[in-house]
């Protein structure tokens, strides 16, 4: 009972933030028809920002912030100098553009600050709850960690529904040329998309680090389990790579806490292969017409 | 003149023999680079010559097919493995060419079994789903750490090189074989068969098949190929020819273990099929060589910047990276492909 409960807790948690990493791909994704494999190493970088500012002695919470904004700022200036050229061109052009972007960025992290592991500060308590003889595995940094996302994608909704901004996103996404035509500045609204997206990102790689060890290839699990949750839920849909990664991380927890730490990618590359020759338009998908 | 000139004729004209001539010549120039470089050198061409293998099949696999493959470190990992288990410390179950051979297959069994979902897949959802597969198998040598290892992996036997062959390389040169250099033959010669194989393979019917799949899926379709099987196939070849490539390297390198086969390691061999031009042998050769050799001199340039030894081991992948992202930008056919291109565009306008 006790490690059910333990297991399911620290799995929703970590679902929380696949589905965060699989939100940020997926509105890439749905805009520009990339998957932005170099998102790992993007929100990489912006935690060694804030671990950086924390080492110098500033607060946790401005640190945070200023994390967030230079993902924000990061996604808008990787999309405008290097993803722009291949936008609308061949798929795996971008692919490995990405991927080489995956690679420098690494790089120089590690020349920048090293290789080794340097631990990251939580603001809240990292010990679960006492309800009577149970020790509730929901940690305040946990809690912490669902509300953040949880705000993030209120956020968005928000944004994306009742914003005339989000409107144009939206169109410039659903159909670039006909928003174009209507007056939209497409361009500016896919910097927009990247930068957005790359915020969720940053936001998912600072509640990853916080409690635990950072070191640059920290994220890079990370990305192949944002990608099965986005793929889970249909990777064009918000709300699918929401529960695809909430039913990921509790299903990779389970496998961890009953199987082994070491089989947990191996599980995630089972469960996408089985999604993608089962329903590979997600778990959501219906019959869609066969584009040909 | 005219002797010499119609069987100079009949090889050119004939793809195979070619091939074999290339083949050839290829051969007599690796016999007098090992022969003339030192043991460390010997060990650098060992190593050349796996990441030639591997990058030469992906090559097929992304500049034929169009497919694309992170997984190819984890297709090394099998038949790495695979060398390790047969080619113990202990009494050898089988010669050197047959592990070569088992290794191959294992990683073309299991290509198989990652090709059948991949034949459905596309850009994006293969890489992600190969870039899974790149990301759970170290884990899995873990996992039975009884048997295979665990972190510290496991070793592999320093080839004992024959008699016959010491005494041909002697006759020959009148060097003795060391072991590293041996191990460099084997891997120079599997790097030519390999190759002769998938040239010839690449001009056949089959290598038009996936030329065609890859330009357009609905024309192929219609012409009555079937795409699934071309996509498999491909998949099979270079997943076979990442195996042969992780037994040479489980030789050269003598041991195998989980972290030789990093993600870094399948980005890298990306990165030596982008650099040498999508689709061209001659380029992932040429990438190889970069990948053998450059992290060497960029580690140099970091001690003279003042770099540490950690950070100046780091510059080599960041230079891969950029280079990867510079010739999407600018030379998307990659560095062979560029100047074939430029080669074809003068010889146009004169």
């Amino acid at each position: 009972m006790q490690q059910l409960l333990t297991t399911a807790l620290t799995g929703l948690t970590l679902g929380f933030v696949y589905a965060a990493f699989a939100l940020a791909l997926v509105l890439i994704w749905r805009s520009t028809r990339i998957v932005n494999f170099a998102q790992a190493p993007m929100a990489m970088i912006t935690t060694y920002v804030a671990l950086l500012l924390i080492d110098a002695g500033l607060s946790y919470w401005l640190a945070f912030v200023v994390a967030l904004v230079s993902g924000l700022v990061l996604g808008a200036l990787v999309e405008r100098v290097f993803v722009r050229p291949v936008e609308g061109k061949s798929e795996i052009n971008a692919v490995i553009l990405t991927l080489g972007l995956f690679i420098v960025i690494h790089a120089l992290a590690a020349v920048l600050f090293g290789s080794r592991y340097r631990s990251f500060p939580a603001p809240f308590g990292l010990r679960g709850f006492e309800v009577g003889e149970l020790n509730v595995a929901l940690t305040g940094f946990g809690m912490f960690t669902i509300v953040a996302v949880l705000v993030v994608m209120g956020l968005l909704v928000a944004l994306f529904r009742f914003t005339d901004l989000g409107l144009r996103m939206r169109a410039s996404a659903y159909n670039a040329e006909v928003a174009r035509l209507l007056g939209v500045r497409v361009g500016r609204m896919l910097t927009l998309g990247w930068a957005l997206a790359a915020l969720v990102g940053s936001l998912s790689g600072l509640l990853i680090a916080g409690g635990s060890l950072v070191h640059p290839s920290y994220m890079d699990s990370v990305v192949v389990y944002g990608f099965v949750a986005a793929v889970l839920g249909g990777l064009d849909s918000p709300l699918g790579a929401v529960v695809g990664g909430l039913l990921l991380g509790v299903s990779l927890s389970f496998v961890s806490g009953y199987v082994g730490s070491e089989v947990v990618a191996l599980a995630a590359l089972v469960i996408l292969m089985l999604v993608l020759l089962l329903k590979p338009g997600g778990l959501f998908s219906h019959a869609a017409a066969r584009r040909v | 003149m005219s002797m010499l000139a119609a069987p100079l004729h009949r090889v050119s004209r004939s793809t195979l023999l070619r091939h074999l001539a290339v083949a050839l010549i290829g051969l007599v120039v690796v016999i007098l680079v090992l022969e003339s470089t030192s043991t460390f050198r010997n060990a650098q061409f060992a190593a050349m010559a796996y990441l030639g293998i591997a990058a030469g099949g992906l090559t097929v696999l992304t500049g034929l097919n169009g497919q694309i493959s992170l997984g190819h470190g984890a297709f090394m990992a099998f038949g790495a493995y695979s060398t390790a288990l047969l080619y113990r410390e202990a009494e050898p179950v089988l010669p050197v060419v047959g592990v070569l051979l088992v290794a191959t297959v294992v990683a073309l069994l299991v290509g198989a079994l990652v090709g059948v979902a991949a034949a459905r897949l596309h850009g994006p959802y293969l890489a992600g789903a190969t870039l899974a597969l790149a990301v759970a198998v170290p884990g899995m040598a873990i996992f039975f750490g009884d048997s295979l290892g665990g972190e510290q992996g496991l070793n592999v036997r320093v080839p004992d090189v024959p008699g016959w062959f010491a005494d041909a390389v002697f006759f020959l040169t009148a060097h003795d074989v060391t072991a590293s250099k041996y191990v460099a033959y084997i891997g120079w010669l599997a790097l030519i068969v390999t190759f002769v194989l998938l040239a010839n393979l690449s001009r056949s019917r089959v290598g038009r098949v996936w030329r065609a799949v890859r330009d357009d899926e609905v024309a192929a379709e219609l012409a009555g190929i079937n795409l699934g099987r071309a996509r498999v196939l491909a998949f099979l070849v270079s997943a076979g020819c990442a195996g042969l490539a992780g037994a040479v390297m489980a030789m050269a390198v003598r041991i195998t273990a989980p972290s030789g086969f990093t993600l870094t390691l399948s980005l890298t061999l990306l990165t030596a099929v982008v650099l040498g031009g999508l689709g061209s042998l001659l380029g992932a050769l040429i990438g190889a060589a970069l990948l053998t050799f450059l992290p060497q001199v960029v580690t140099g340039v970091g001690h003279d910047l003042g770099l540490s030894d950690v950070q100046s081991a780091e510059l080599a992948p960041l230079v891969y990276g950029l280079v990867m992202v510079l010739v999407i930008l600018l030379a998307p056919a990659g560095i062979v492909g560029s100047l074939r291109g430029w080669r074809r565009s003068r010889r146009e306008t004169t």
